[in-house]
C-alpha cells in the first residue's frame, strides 16, 4: 500500500523511523517493530547510511520488514550512488514490492564514519524525484523507455520548519513539489510557534505534511543537536525541564511527556506525525497514547 | 586552461532586457575566447536589443583591476538593467559581485582543458562545469558556493547560515536566495527539475578545432 492512500482518506498518518543495524543481526529491530510499532504506525521509514554510517541498506532492510507484515518507506539519499544506481534501486525496490519512498539529498560524507568517500550528489532530491517521476511515466532520466508496466509509488521528500532560513526552505519544499513530492516529512520541531507560521506558508502547495519529532532523551543530546543538528533547536525551557528528570529518575520520562506535547499542540495543524525514536522505540506506543493519538489497527 | 563558449543567440538575446551593458573580458591568454563570435552577435545585438555600451577589457576576474576598467563607464552603467558578461565563470561573478543591484548574466559556458588554469582570485570559483548556472543564481555560482555543488536549492544542512561540510563557509543557496531576493528575482528559482551533465565535452570541443 502506498501511503498517499492514507493522506487521500484523510487519515492521521502515524510513521516512526528505524535504522538497520551496521551488520546483518536484524532480529531485535524486527522484534521491537513488532512488540511496539505493529498496532501504533502506519509504515516504518527505513533509513539509508544515516548520517553518512555505513550500516545495513535500506532496501534489503524494507524487504524484510515487508516480509514480517509491515509497511516500509524506503529512504533513498544521493550522497552514495549516481543516477544510475539510483534509478536502479528505484525499480528494484518496486520489483521487491516496496511502493513508498522518501527522497533526500542526504548528510556529507565527511559527517559519518567513512570520511574518505566520494561524495556522489549526481542527483539530489529535487532531481531524484523528477527522475520518480519519470520512471512512472515510463522512462528512465536519459529518456530510454522501461519494459511493461510503469512503477508507482508515494513519492516523499523532507523540509525543515524550524529552519533559521526558512523561506529558503519554503523555495525549496517547492521546487520539491513541482518535481514530484506528494507527502513531506518534516525535520524535528521542538518550537510548534514556528510549526504553525510554516504551516500556514505550506499549505498554498496542497500537499500532505507530517510532523517530525525526535525525542528528547537527555540534556546532552539537546545540546548537541543545537549545536551540530541543522533546522533543530531545542529551546532553553525545554532543556530546564529535561534537567529535572536527570535529578528526578533519569527515567527519560520527562523527554517522552515533552515530545507528546508537541504533538499534542501540532497535531490539528497538520496530517501526520513522524517519529524518530533513535533506539527508543519502546517508548513509542506511550507517546502516542500521551498525545491522544489511537492505535492504527 | 579554458575554453568559454558562447550560450545560443536565443539566450542571449533573451538575456539583453531593458538598457544593457556589455562586458568582454580577453585577458588571460590560457583561455580560448569566441572573439569573432562574440562580435558578430553583439553587433547584432546592438540592432535588436538597448545596447548603452560594449566595453572589452582584460582580468576581469581582479576585482581592483575591474573597478579600475570600469570607472569611466560608472555613469552608464548605473543608468543599465543589464549587465550582459562574456568571460569565465570568476569574471562574470566577480562583476556580480560589484554590481549587486544589477542583473547580470554570463553568456559564456566554460569548459576546462588540463593544463594551467589562469589567475584566479581567491574569493570566487568557476567550476568550468561548461553548462553555467549563474543566470539562474543571480551570479553566485552553485557549483564552486555549495559544497555539494546542488543546483535544485538548498539542503538541510545549513545551520545559522553556515555549510553544514564547512562551518567556516556560508551556505551558498542562502547566499543566492538572499541576493535574488535583493534583485525581487526569486521567480527565477522556480525552473524546472536541472539534471547536471557530466558527459566530458572537452572531446567534442577539441573536434571543433
Amino acid at each position: 500500500m502506498r501511503i498517499t492512500e492514507l493522506f487521500d482518506k484523510g487519515e492521521f498518518v502515524v510513521t516512526a523511523e528505524v535504522g538497520p543495524p551496521k551488520g546483518v543481526e536484524i532480529d531485535h529491530l524486527i522484534k521491537d517493530a513488532h512488540e511496539y510499532l505493529k498496532t501504533r504506525v502506519h509504515a516504518l521509514n527505513v533509513t539509508d547510511n544515516q548520517s553518512s554510517v555505513m550500516r545495513t541498506g535500506s532496501l534489503a532492510t524494507c524487504k524484510v520488514l515487508k516480509d514480517e507484515g509491515l509497511l516500509p518507506i524506503f529512504q533513498i539519499t544521493c550522497r552514495d550512488r549516481n543516477r544510475i544506481a539510483l534509478q536502479s534501486d528505484v525499480l528494484s525496490a518496486a520489483l521487491l514490492g516496496i511502493e513508498n519512498l522518501l527522497l533526500l539529498t542526504g548528510d556529507y560524507t565527511t559527517l559519518g564514519d567513512h570520511p574518505q568517500a566520494k561524495p556522489v550528489f549526481d542527483l539530489d532530491s529535487v532531481s531524484l524525484t523528477h527522475a520518480v517521476k519519470r520512471l512512472e511515466e515510463g522512462f528512465d532520466l536519459a529518456g530510454n523507455e522501461v519494459d511493461g508496466t510503469p512503477p508507482k509509488f508515494a513519492k516523499g521528500a523532507v523540509v525543515s520548519p524550524c529552519s533559521d532560513s526558512v523561506d529558503v526552505q519554503l523555495a525549496k519544499m517547492e521546487a520539491k513539489v513541482k518535481a514530484g513530492t506528494e507527502y513531506f516529512q518534516t525535520q524535528g520541531v521542538y518550537e510548534p510557534e514556528k510549526f504553525f507560521s510554516f504551516m500556514e506558508k505550506a499549505k498554498q502547495f496542497g500537499v500532505p505534511v507530517q510532523l517530525g519529532v525526535i525525542i528528547p532523551k537527555n540534556v546532552g543530546m539537546c545540546r548537541y543537536m543545537n549545536a551540530n543538528v541543522a533546522g533543530v533547536h531545542v529551546p532553553d525551557d525545554m532543556i530546564e525541564e529535561l534537567k529535572k528528570d536527570k535529578e528526578r529518575t533519569k527515567s527519560g520520562d520527562v523527554g517522552v511527556e515533552l515530545c507528546a506535547k508537541i504533538i499534542k499542540e501540532c497535531k490539528d495543524h497538520c496530517d501526520g506525525v513522524h517519529i524518530m525514536s533513535l533506539g527508543w522505540e519502546n517508548r513509542i506506543p506511550e507517546i502516542l497514547d500521551l498525545a491522544g493519538v489511537a492505535p492504527v489497527k | 586552461m579554458l575554453i568559454t563558449q558562447l550560450k545560443s543567440k536565443e539566450t542571449i538575446e533573451s538575456l539583453a532586457k531593458g538598457k544593457t551593458f556589455i562586458i568582454n573580458c580577453h585577458g588571460c591568454k590560457e583561455v580560448y575566447f569566441a572573439e569573432h563570435e562574440a562580435d558578430t552577435l553583439q553587433k547584432e545585438l546592438c540592432e535588436a536589443k538597448e545596447v548603452a555600451q560594449i566595453v572589452t577589457t582584460d582580468y576581469i576576474c581582479n576585482p581592483d583591476n575591474l573597478a579600475l576598467q570600469l570607472k569611466k563607464h560608472k555613469d552608464t552603467i548605473e543608468a543599465c538593467d543589464t549587465i550582459l558578461v562574456f568571460s569565465c565563470g570568476v569574471g562574470i561573478q566577480t562583476v556580480a559581485d560589484m554590481f549587486t543591484d544589477k542583473h547580470v548574466y554570463s553568456c559564456c559556458d566554460t569548459y576546462p582543458l588540463p593544463g594551467f588554469q589562469g589567475v584566479t582570485p581567491l574569493n570566487v570559483d568557476c567550476g568550468q562545469c561548461g553548462e553555467c548556472y549563474l543566470n539562474f543564481t543571480g551570479g553566485i555560482c552553485p557549483i564552486t558556493a555549495c559544497s555539494k555543488s546542488l543546483v535544485n536549492g538548498q539542503c538541510g544542512g545549513a545551520k545559522n547560515g553556515m555549510c553544514e561540510v564547512d562551518k567556516d563557509m556560508e551556505c551558498g543557496w542562502e547566499r543566492i536566495y538572499r541576493k535574488l531576493e535583493k534583485l525581487d528575482k526569486l521567480d527565477t528559482l522556480k525552473y524546472e527539475p536541472k539534471v547536471r551533465n557530466y558527459w566530458n565535452p572537452n572531446e567534442e570541443i577539441e573536434d571543433k578545432q
